[in-house]
């Protein structure tokens, strides 16, 4: 082989590994994203049951709870104009509260709870998922709602 | 006044990198030596004025001098003094100070260590650097002035982040930016290279230390952000392929593929237009990074300040800057033909193989981090990228890496032969098969598919790093601080993979609720919940609960953690306990009082964790140790030897 035709055969290669590459990452990010949804969306059946998905919105005040001594927490999630009801069991984040923005990730049961594996409530307590956020503002026209945050 | 002065002061400042960033540069092109002379003197004004304002702005923190809308954000009377200083980047507009004091004294030590190049490369080098710092600075003074005033001033502050509050994130931010901004110079040596239209071996030999060392701040940073964010966080992981880390981990992954692509431009004087990519490649993506995370442009845990405003500023300076190097790029590389060739089983052709896969690794992190926001954009709907997608497309460009490197570090340069290793290689790889199958099956119970071969790969990486350092010093020859360095870094490497195969795979986790007496098993571990007290600290008060762990009846370790309420942001954090025992680390988190007497702990064993900052620390020694090696001393050189280079690139 000349010199030449080895370093096509390289570049070549090198090519075609990229490619593979780059089609099973396609692939898994087919798969493996996860979209967003707010309590509208799911109370329009736009969301699967059973696949995973992620629920964003305040937790609704007074919504909180507990049986006693047990770590299974109930909650619901709204958006001001509609409301899902979430189940959780695990230690919640320091930043979950009554009234504060939520993020949580889990699936939706047949009956219309969400079945939370992880509840996110990273950021301070003025501070809103910018999808949160955005959801709730476009929300605000539709309903009359509470004023909101 | 303090203020007034330190505005004064970065006023200058600008002005003086305009000088460095002019002279620099024009003075080579049109032959003025008197206009190259006074480039190290702007150099050293430049960090006078720069430190001052610093000094400015501490002196601000300290004396609590909240009419400074910047203070008053972000700090309070109650804060501890040392979180007062450490306050100074706790936010966008200092943190921007912090990075343009970082590029102040790099370029001050570039000026130093260049004393003995020719003085035309010199003053491109330090020319470029100007270019950066006035752009920074103009950026900090027009968008994000951290001495404007307040009236009228508040009586007290706001506080710093309690998060923040913390030895280890205190620290975390000036090292990780030395990083970035080392990569500064790199680049600078890139466009000065390109300016200059000629770059050969002895090009590399000036840049390498530099490239080295800020490898290895970057190192220690990500790793020292992975470690707070383990303990502080409260969620007990490691690396969440969170957006903010992302952004530090991609400049990471091409900086390391620009050592190595360094090595070989400076061995046998090829790859030299793609260091050149690479170079400008590392140093945008730091810039990038730097700007997303604070910008708040990414959703994203760390991202304390949120203002869009100063997005088309920065979207202007980064598309000057990275597009005026691409353009000097796209015109000059055309000019620095490499000539040379080698065989496939080269030295030349794993380092080839390694970037590549390198590349493909930031490419495939790359746009996991931007397909949210794309996807925003483009009104496809919110997404969310985590490590279900990050871990196999990682894994992906890994495996091979790490199953190519032991080979790769025995082959020769050019030729493909590996008749002189071979039995190195294989005894190594013997060895490593005997003690990863004991590490699997003997210490640890069971494992998954990718258990042996991690940790298989891991050992033999260590173990073949130092048969030829070994191999040298049994022959009584001297190891040369460089490949010793990349021995060590290499080593640190296979600890990695090591311990991220057995967190991965042998990590327990429960979260359990307990009343006071009640205990629970985890793994070995019998963890009884004492109860809980009330604590007082300087600006916070919280809860603190008792937890005593015995393995087999005999006691490990009273555990102590904390629940904190910071007075001043009422904002609630988890201080996990952590201890070290038998390679495990344990870690207890408390959770909230769910009534009926009982608490919410969380309980994590991961074997092996803490050794995954060990190897980072290992691989920055090795980095260090590298950049140190006496080849890169420069002797007196002067103009007329340089191009004596025997791959003579520019015609």
């Amino acid at each position: 082989m000349t010199p030449r035709r080895r370093r096509l055969g390289l570049v070549v290669g090198i090519l075609l590994g990229v490619s593979i590459a780059g089609v099973l990452a396609l692939s898994a990010f087919r798969k493996n994203v996860t979209f967003y949804f707010d309590p509208s969306q799911v109370a329009a059946g736009q969301v699967p049951v059973g696949e995973p998905f992620r629920l964003g919105g305040m937790v609704t005040e007074g919504t909180v709870q507990r049986a006693p001594g047990s770590l299974e927490v109930r909650f619901v999630v709204t958006d001001f104009a509609h409301d899902v009801p979430v189940s959780y069991s695990g230690v919640l984040p320091d930043l979950f509260r009554e009234g504060a923005g939520v993020v949580a990730q889990g699936r939706l049961r047949s009956d219309g709870t969400f079945l939370a594996d992880e509840v996110l409530a990273k950021h301070d307590e003025k501070y809103m998922p910018p999808a949160v956020a955005k959801s709730l503002k476009r929300r605000h026209g539709e309903a009359r709602s509470e004023p909101g945050s | 006044m303090l203020p007034e002065l330190g505005q004064f002061a970065l006023i200058l400042a600008l002005l003086l990198a305009g000088v460095q960033a002019f002279f620099g540069i024009a003075g080579p092109m049109l032959g003025r030596d008197r206009w190259i002379a006074a480039v190290t003197p702007a150099v050293a004004g430049q960090a006078v004025m720069v430190a001052t304002a610093v000094g400015c702005l501490i002196a601000a923190f300290v004396g609590n001098d909240f009419s400074v809308s910047y203070v008053a954000a972000n700090s309070n009377t109650a804060l501890p003094v040392f979180y007062r200083v450490t306050a100074l980047w706790g936010a966008h507009e200092g943190s921007l100070l912090l990075w343009i004091l970082l590029l102040a004294g790099w370029t001050v030590a570039v000026a130093i260590g260049s004393a003995r190049l020719p003085p035309r490369f010199a003053a491109r080098v330090l020319g470029v650097l100007g270019v950066v710092s006035f752009g920074f600075l103009l950026f900090t003074l027009a968008t994000s002035n951290p001495f404007m005033r307040l009236d009228p001033p508040m009586p007290d502050g706001h506080d710093l982040n309690p998060i923040l509050q913390d030895p280890a994130l205190a620290i975390h931010p000036p090292i990780l930016y030395t990083g970035y901004v080392g990569f500064a110079v790199a680049f600078a040596f890139a466009c000065a290279a390109m300016l200059e239209g000629r770059l050969d071996q002895t090009w590399a030999r000036w840049t390498r230390p530099w490239t080295t060392a800020a490898w290895a701040f970057l190192t220690c940073g990500i790793a020292l952000g992975s470690f707070w964010a383990y303990y502080e966080l409260g969620w007990g992981g490691f690396w969440f392929w969170d957006p903010v880390e992302n952004a530090s981990f991609m400049p990471w992954l091409v900086g390391t593929a620009l050592i190595h692509s360094l090595a070989v431009t400076e061995k046998r004087g090829l790859f030299k237009s793609w260091t050149l990519l690479l170079a400008i490649l590392t140093f945008s993506l730091s810039m990038l990074g730097t700007f997303l995370v604070r910008s708040g442009v990414l959703v994203s845990v760390h991202s304390f300040a949120a203002d869009p405003a100063r997005g088309i500023f920065i979207l202007a300076f980064l598309v000057i800057m990275i597009g005026g190097a691409l353009a000097l790029y796209a015109w000059r590389a055309p000019l620095l033909k490499s000539s040379a060739g080698f065989e496939l089983g080269a030295r030349e052709s794993f380092l080839l193989f390694n970037n590549v896969l390198l590349i493909i690794a930031a490419t495939t992190v790359f746009a996991g981090t931007m397909a949210p926001l794309i996807s925003d954009a483009l009104g496809l709907g919110t997404v969310s990228v985590g490590p279900p997608y990050f871990n196999p497309t990682f894994l992906l460009s890994m495996l091979p890496l790490t199953a190519l490197l032991s080979v790769g570090i025995h082959s020769n340069w050019k030729r493909g032969r590996l008749r002189d290793s071979q039995r190195a290689l294989l005894m190594t790889l013997v060895a490593a098969a005997v003690l990863a199958c004991a590490l699997v099956y003997g210490i640890y119970e069971h494992g998954q598919v990718l258990t042996p071969v991690g940790a298989l790969l891991g050992v033999w990486i260590i173990l073949s790093s130092f048969v030829e350092p070994i191999a040298r010093w049994r022959r009584g020859v001297r190891v040369p601080r460089g490949m010793l360095g990349m021995s060590i870094a290499h080593s640190g490497l296979g600890v990695l993979v090591i311990a991220l195969t057995t967190v991965q795979s042998f990590t327990r986790e429960h979260d359990v609720a307990l009343a006071p007496g009640a205990s629970t098993t985890v793994g070995s571990y019998v963890f009884r919940f004492d109860g809980v007290q009330a604590i007082e600290g300087p600006n916070y008060d919280g809860l603190g609960a008792t937890v005593t762990v015995t393995r087999g009846g005999a006691p490990v370790s009273v555990f102590k953690p904390q629940k904190r309420q910071y007075w001043v942001q009422h904002q609630m954090t988890t201080e996990t306990a952590i201890r070290m025992d038998h390679g495990n680390n344990i870690l207890v988190a408390l959770g909230e009082d769910l009534g009926a007497g009982r608490w919410s702990l969380r309980v994590q064993i991961r074997p092996l964790v803490s050794f995954i900052w060990l190897a980072a620390l290992v691989m920055a020694i090795g980095g260090a140790v590298a950049a140190s090696d006496r080849r890169y001393r420069i002797s007196r050189i002067t103009e007329a030897t340089v191009p004596a280079a025997p791959e003579g690139s520019a015609a």
